[in-house]
């Protein structure tokens, strides 16, 4: 179930209806709640911290590659240890360098794939949720069909057409394939936000309608909107490895993904060497469960009725 | 007696400490009595009712002692309590609307209930169960319906009918008029009183924050102020001549039939209750009542102040005892 | 219930229309030209021999029609079942190479659907209702989430091959063999086809366990459960019915993973050589084989959608509310 949001039913973003009408202002009560709640949170802490150093790595430890990436070292097959830290595979590239850069790629693409799966996303999800009638049918029908057709195969079958491979486009495909779940999301906040008391309030009272979108409807939507973000980043970074692996990626960019197709295509397994097919798919993962895990727990600092006593 | 209540505490477990939601509570009904128990939200009526059929795991009762027909009803042991639960004391709860789960047929889920209490002779108590429905004005197909397919008005009828179908010696009803319009209102206090009447259940505690069905319904009412009570007197008396500061605030504050607004302002009583995290010490209504004085700061005592009638209040307390001194009854307090 | 099939339906049905027009349409607006692809292995010097077999394979391919008209017959061939001649198995057509690949992808997929699906939710119902448990299958299931399919194919081929040569890491069954229904061809059939179900089945169950998980959790704890245990209900009542609640938004997400289950089966028969149909797309990519790529889309547009209708039924028959209730239930 990589590629997806959980089971759970959606958490309802709370309203901040406070009674008695004291009067503080609801937005930095909020944010401050959520920081208190979020510095103690075991799971976001953990998760925040080993994405961090992750994200820190991917920025940092190419600059210490000796060799470039795809440039052989004329050494190959050797053990991790010694002058190539991580060891080199069956045609020598430095296995070291290819990490490294690998980190960064996958980030890249998952960062693309999110970005993109949101715009998109939002943009649809908003405009079912917020107008209804017949837009909101036709918007869900392709919402539907869309989810139902398996997103490896039609990036698969839109790729093998495409001549130039970058990784923008590959990004870009896997958002145009991701966005349902975005959509999905937004469109069931925005349905059951707009028909709240205080954006009836704030529509008697005159104001626009982009008025009333930014600051009562947004914001609520917000926390909600944001963990699906973290799950789709994860799931662009699982669905382009697989992407990857099939040597369907961009040309001369070494991705994790691709890092594992060449690990199978150089009979790395028959040679046991486990350095060079091993570290890949082990820091992928990595990646995303840091970023599953964070998900729980700011979902639980998000949602009060989810906080353990 | 039917139901003895001595020194009950209950407390929430949270983040901030443990908060006594019921603070040393006793009253006792006797048989047949519906009592109603009024307070505002949060005065802790509902902890206190639900407490005394299931205590949910965030509660814990932290003193006191509860009797049925003279046993112990051990409502910090939850297994003892579930063969209890039912048979001898049982719950309309609050949310009745979605109390009764989607995917199971009525007539499955009571056939459930029964199976989980062993009881032997299911003919029996199904002839009964048809009685009943009919009694309530249910169709006996509902016995074959989902949830969903019955209205509201229909849901809250089974849940009454479940709760009741093994005959329990106190039922605990849970705000089970406040979703509803004001025929459905009287029409549910009829079925409680009928039902206590035909002996289907014996004693009733009828949770409400809404004083003007009691006064219909229940037989003697108690009032619950931040986690204590306040007055506890027959209905009549009650509603017609209060003791307590905070009843006669409340009784003040319902709107009239029929008056306008510009014959009468509507008042309500200034203030708000005190945080049960760390409440303050002695009478816990003293910052909202207008004849506070310096023995305040005490906790008074819940005492009879007449027969029937008991009252934790030092005012009520000190003119007690003077006119007890000169043989008068106790002055008619005008209305504030 | 008559509605919400129907509306399902003309969901399939419009999911049905745009995928083959997609898969149609796709080649044309592609930048390149296939024929071209195609002509360039034959290394014609000679320009006019070069435009007339040029020609000669327009035609042939029915690509010398209007654009429409091309796109009828797209539709006519969907619907007959021919989808042409493959171009890289010269000879064979795409839909006997498809035919010939396909039990092999419906023995992997069913068995590690279904199977992780049921085990899954066994596991995160009890996770949910024991601590301890929790606290090992909760971390163990996003694991098993987060864990990439090709790696943990790769992993896997390495372990039980190379390393431990418990079983083939390769192909369908042993070379040398032909499909027969005998038991030697069946028993190295089954041989081959263990470690790839494995790797699809592990990464699946990680997924349905918490999903299930949280689900029972949210059961347990809402009003139903609640009013139950009010009436004295023993704990095991409560459970049964907080499971059956449970498993009904539990099977629409198994719709919902279908997709990302495909993809896991074409990587994982890829890592493995497995002769299924993810198999076939790799080669088909390889080759630059765009009917042969054409016909498999189609293909797996049908099986996604005929499992979506029929987990739909089954939906219909457990949940009660879809069945009876009176207004269309919300897609």
């Amino acid at each position: 179930m990589s590629e997806s949001i959980s089971q759970a039913p959606a958490p309802e973003v709370a309203a901040t209806g406070l009674p008695g009408g004291a009067a503080e202002a609801p937005a930095p009560r909020k944010r401050n709640e959520f920081v208190y709640y979020g510095l103690r949170n075991p799971k976001l802490l953990f998760g925040l911290t080993v994405e961090t150093l992750l994200v820190l790595a991917a920025i940092i430890a190419p600059f210490f590659a000796k060799y470039a990436p795809l440039t052989t070292t004329n050494i190959p097959i050797q053990h991790p240890g010694g002058t190539f830290w991580l060891g080199t595979d069956l045609n020598g590239y430095d296995m070291y360098s290819q990490l490294s850069n690998g980190l960064r790629e996958s980030y890249l693409i998952g960062a693309l794939g999110a970005a993109f799966a949101t715009a998109v996303g939002l943009v649809i999800g908003f405009l079912a949720g917020w107008r209804g009638g017949w837009l909101d049918e036709i918007l869900q029908l392709i919402t539907n069909v869309l989810v139902m057709i398996p997103s490896l195969v039609l990036l698969i079958v839109i790729g093998s057409y495409l001549t130039s491979r970058s990784i923008l486009f590959e990004g870009a495909f896997i958002g145009l394939t991701t966005w349902p779940w975005v959509a999905r999301a937004v469109r069931a906040q925005t349905f059951s936000l707009r028909s709240r008391e205080y954006v009836d309030l704030a529509r008697l009272s005159g104001k626009r309608p982009v008025s009333i979108i930014v600051k009562e409807i947004a914001p609520n939507m917000a926390s909600y909107l944001f963990l699906v973000v973290i799950l789709l980043f994860g799931s662009s970074m699982l669905i382009a490895a697989s992407y990857d692996f099939l040597g369907l990626g961009p040309s001369q960019t070494v991705s994790l993904g691709y890092m594992m197709n060449q690990a199978a295509n150089n009979s790395a397994l028959f040679y046991h060497m486990w350095w060079v097919f091993i570290p890949p798919g082990a820091v992928l993962a990595l990646m995303v469960v840091a970023l599953l895990i964070a998900n729980v727990g700011l979902d639980e600092v998000f949602n009060p009725k989810l906080r353990e006593s | 007696m039917s139901v003895n209540v001595e020194n009950l505490s209950v407390a929430y477990r949270s983040r901030r400490g443990d908060v006594t939601a019921v603070d040393n509570v006793s009253f006792s009904l006797a048989d047949g009595e519906i009592m109603g128990l009024a307070g505002e939200s949060g005065s802790g009526k509902s902890t206190l009712g639900n407490a005394l059929v299931y205590l949910d795991p965030r509660m814990k009762a932290t003193g006191g002692r509860v009797t049925v027909d003279g046993r112990e009803l051990p409502i910090a042991n939850n297994n003892a309590m579930r063969p209890r639960r039912m048979t001898e004391v049982s719950l309309v709860p609050q949310y009745a609307m979605s109390a009764l789960t989607p995917t199971r047929k009525i007539g499955k889920l009571i056939n459930d209930l029964l199976k989980s209490h062993h009881v032997k002779d299911r003919d029996e108590v199904y002839t009964e169960l048809r009685r009943r429905l009919a009694l309530i004005g249910l169709k006996e197909d509902v016995l074959s319906k989902y949830s969903f397919e019955l209205s509201g008005g229909m849901r809250q009828r089974v849940t009454i009918i479940m709760s009741t179908l093994l005959n329990p010696s106190l039922l605990v009803a849970d705000e089970v008029t406040s979703a509803l319009d004001v025929s459905s209102q009287r029409a549910v206090g009829e079925m409680l009183i009928e039902f206590r009447d035909r002996g289907y259940i014996k004693s009733a505690i009828t949770i409400t924050h809404d004083l003007s069905i009691l006064a219909q319904i229940a037989d003697s009412i108690a009032i619950m102020y931040a986690g204590r009570l306040a007055e506890r007197a027959p209905t009549s008396v009650l509603v017609d001549s209060p003791l307590h500061p905070y009843t006669q605030a409340l009784l003040n504050s319902l709107p009239e039939v029929g008056v306008r607004h510009d014959q009468v302002t509507l008042t309500g009583i200034p203030g708000r209750p005190p945080s049960l995290v760390n409440p303050p010490a002695g009478c816990r209504f003293r910052e909202r009542c207008p004849f506070a004085f310096a023995k305040c700061v005490e906790t008074p005592p819940f005492e009879e102040i007449k027969p029937g009638h008991l009252v934790a209040c030092w005012k009520v307390s000190q003119e007690h005892a003077d006119m007890a001194g000169t043989g008068q009854g106790l002055p008619v307090r005008e209305k504030v | 219930m008559r509605r919400y099939l129907s509306r399902k339906i003309i969901t399939y049905v419009v999911a049905f229309f745009i995928g083959v027009t997609v898969d149609w349409a796709l080649p044309h607006f592609m930048p390149g030209d296939p024929i071209q692809g195609m002509l360039a292995k034959y290394n014609v010097a000679n320009t006019a021999g070069y435009q007339a077999l040029y020609a000669q394979f327009q035609a042939s391919y029915g690509l010398n029609v209007s654009l429409w008209q091309q796109y009828l017959n797209f539709w006519h061939g969907v619907l007959s079942g021919d989808f042409g001649q493959s171009i890289f198995a010269q000879g064979a057509t795409v839909s006997s190479l498809i035919f010939s690949a396909m039990p092999y992808t419906v023995a992997l997929l069913v068995p590690a659907v279904l199977l992780s699906y049921v085990l899954g939710n066994r596991l995160g119902a009890a996770a949910a209702r024991r601590k301890v448990l929790d606290n090992s299958v909760l971390p163990l299931g996003y694991v098993l989430q987060a864990i990439p399919y090709p790696w943990l194919a790769l992993v896997v081929v390495y372990l039980f091959g190379p390393l431990w040569h418990l079983f083939p890491t390769s192909l369908g069954y042993d070379q040398g063999l032909v499909p027969h229904f005998d038991w030697r061809f069946i028993s190295s059939a089954i041989d081959h086809w263990f470690l790839p179900f494995l790797t699809v089945f592990l990464v699946s169950l990680g997924g349905w366990a918490i999903g299930m998980r949280n689900l029972v959790i949210y059961e347990l704890e809402n009003d139903s459960s609640r009013y139950l245990r009010a009436l004295g209900s023993s704990e095991r009542v409560v459970r049964r019915y907080a499971y059956r609640n449970a498993s009904l938004p539990q099977l629409s997400g198994l719709a919902l993973q279908l997709g990302v289950v495909i993809g896991g089966n074409i990587v994982t028969e890829v890592a493995f050589q497995y002769p299924g149909l993810g198999n076939l797309i790799f080669k088909a990519i390889g080759a630059q084989d765009y009917f042969l790529l054409q016909g498999i889309f189609i293909f797996i547009v049908i099986g996604v959608l005929l499992a979506n209708f029929i987990i739909d039924l089954v939906f219909v028959s457990v949940d009660p509310r879809t069945r009876l209730s009176m207004q269309g239930a919300a897609a």
